[in-house]
């Protein structure tokens, strides 16, 4: 039984490595887009449209002549970053209300769960369409749906977390000692909320990107020219058939984000647990 | 299912109310959330709807129609007093017909739609789950705890696009998009897009069912019943599937408003005239009552199927009610 236990750590340590090391390559090539490509992701070739992968262009053209493998990058460096950013906020405030809910309880608990139970109710692309639509298509619609709806996750965990800490008795030991409401919080209950949060953080990220492409295939997300991997697979969409890379590429390199993320998040998860 | 003694009968009742309570002050907190949503729109709505350059007679006929020369105080109690006193969420501005008649009319094949996902993804879930917790640490075990990793930040529309071209243009098993007429037809068409909805839901649900199946299966109550040589199919269905269920179904019904979110979405891949066509259509159109209906009335159903659900699981597991 030991012995399996810890053949089952060095293999979860190893999805934690892989994780890492396939978001660290997506990043990295995102980050040198600039250096690394060979084209500019907005350059149109005209005698070079619909070209499969290979030779000079890895992902091959599309329809304007277009490198798609620049174009994959410049998506990367777009999509990756309203995703991390549109993380910022809901998580700082799922954590800190979640952890308020559960050290509390009683009534504070109650509200927290009675918002977030409001904001379930609302089928979440639902929800993103139309805000979207009313902010106006672009990324900002993004951000403001994702800090009504983002913060929830993050509030189950952190009370899942600090409700049966509220009893425990090193807290009303601190609680002796003159320790503050606050002060309890953030020096017994964060470092406890912290890990789980990071972990739901990862599979949420990979949830979140999946949305953040949805709408710009939609038509509602990142506006064009600006290179999206939602807009990309849309206008591949038609090309189905006879292009097929223009729609499988874009998606299987947003699949590959959320293959590494969930491998950071799993592995994590094993990790700290 | 078991009859409930007097005490659980009332304390039963005592769940039901609150949840119930709960669930009506849900709905109005969403109605309230689904009015000020579209009040966050920048500048006048009458000008988003019909161009800077229109006449100004018009843009105050407008303006009048959709209540927007009332203050917002007053316009809010206005919306509220018909959604709740007449169930009416106003006209629909392009068609200039009662919106929740538009809602209803095209609501049948999106409810289908989800119907069919959801008994789609019940079945795979136990399915699975089942096998997997059988044959542990199987093939088929290691793929149920591998497999959500691929599929979690799968987008929904790009699994139907390769769905489409595999299943449509080249085995030609389903049509490629819209609906074919007859019901038989429909169900035809609503196959693959619903197949596509359910494809995000299942890999997670069969790894919590599995986890809760291997507790059970472990337990000591599921041994006793072993040893008393009840057969292994009675076993499993009367007393493991019932007692992982619960958690399973409950997972179910958070994942619900997901489940809605993307057949609206997968609607718009396959073609299919349903509520996500409605929603995409008054959106070009700057249909406001339009779109505030929509969100409505999928709220609604989320939170009473919600209900529904929060139901089932306390009458199945006694645990649930103390």
């Amino acid at each position: 039984m030991k012995r399996k236990d810890r053949s089952r750590t060095r293999g979860r340590r190893l999805t934690l490595c892989v994780g890492l090391a396939m978001m660290g390559v997506l990043v990295l090539l995102a980050l040198l887009a600039p250096v690394v490509c060979r084209y500019d992701p907005l350059a149109q070739d005209l005698y070079a449209f619909l070209q499969p992968p290979g030779g000079d262009h890895p992902f091959g053209t599309d329809q304007l002549g277009r490198d798609m493998f620049s174009r994959v990058l410049y998506a990367a460096r777009v999509d990756l970053s309203v995703m991390a950013l549109a993380e910022i906020i809901p998580f700082a405030t799922g954590v800190f209300l979640g952890m308020l809910s559960g050290y509390f309880g009683g009534r504070t608990e109650w509200l927290v769960t009675l918002a977030a139970d409001t904001f379930i109710a609302f089928p979440y692309y639902l929800l993103v369409i139309v805000v979207a639509f009313v902010t106006g298509a672009g990324v900002q619609g993004i951000f403001i749906t994702f800090m009504l709806v983002g913060w929830l996750v993050y509030a189950r965990v952190a009370r899942g977390v600090a409700a049966p800490l509220r009893a425990s008795e090193w807290v009303a030991s601190a609680k002796l000692m003159g320790y503050s409401d606050l002060r309890i919080i953030a020096t017994q209950i964060f470092p406890n909320v912290l890990p789980q949060a990071v972990v739901v953080l990862m599979t949420d990220m990979a949830g979140l990107l999946a949305v953040i492409v949805t709408l710009g295939y939609l038509g509602i997300g990142v506006a064009p020219p600006t290179p999206d991997w939602g807009t990309m697979i849309a206008e591949g969409q038609g090309f189905m058939t006879s292009a097929w890379w223009l729609s499988v590429i874009p998606g299987l390199t947003v699949v590959y984000a959320g293959i590494a993320l969930s491998c950071i998040g799993d592995g994590l998860a094993d990790l700290w647990r | 299912m078991r009859r409930m003694n007097g005490g659980e009968a009332a304390r039963f009742r005592q769940w039901l109310i609150r949840a119930f309570l709960r669930a009506l002050l849900v709905v109005v907190l969403v109605t309230v959330a689904v009015f000020f949503v579209i009040r966050l729109v920048p500048g006048d709505p009458a000008v988003m709807v019909l161009g800077e350059h229109a006449a100004p007679a018009a843009l105050d006929a407008l303006r009048e129609r959709l209540g927007l020369n009332l203050s917002v105080p007053a316009q809010f109690l206005r919306f509220l007093k018909n959604v709740f006193l007449r169930g009416d969420t106003g006209d629909s501005i392009k068609y200039g017909v009662s919106s929740r008649s538009l809602v209803l009319q095209f609501a049948p094949v999106t409810l289908l739609l989800v119907a069919l996902s959801t008994l789609i993804t019940l079945i795979m879930t136990v399915l699975l789950a089942f096998l997997a917790a059988t044959h542990r640490d199987g093939p088929l075990d290691q793929a149920v705890r591998v497999v959500p990793a691929f599929t979690q930040g799968m987008p929904v529309f790009w699994t139907g696009l390769l769905f489409i071209l595999l299943f449509s243009v080249k085995l030609r098993w389903f049509p490629v998009g819209g609906l074919k007429p007859g019901f038989a037809g429909m169900l035809h068409s609503l196959v693959l897009p619903a197949v596509t909805v359910s494809f995000g839901q299942i890999p997670p649900l069969v790894r919590s069912l599995r986890e809760r199946l291997l507790e059970v299966l472990e337990s000591d109550f599921v041994t006793t019943l072993r040893a008393a040589r009840l057969p292994r199919r009675r076993i499993f269905l009367r007393h493991v599937l019932r007692n992982a269920f619960v958690p399973t179904l409950m997972l179910f019904s958070v994942n619900l408003s997901y489940l809605i979110g993307g057949t609206l979405v997968v609607e718009q891949v396959f073609a299919v005239r349903g509520v996500g066509r409605l929603l995409f259509e008054a959106i070009a159109n700057r249909d406001f009552p339009l779109v505030q209906a929509v969100a409505l009335y999928c709220a609604v159903f989320v939170v009473v199927i919600s209900f529904l659900a929060d139901l089932i699981a306390h009458r199945a597991d006694p645990r649930m009610r103390s």
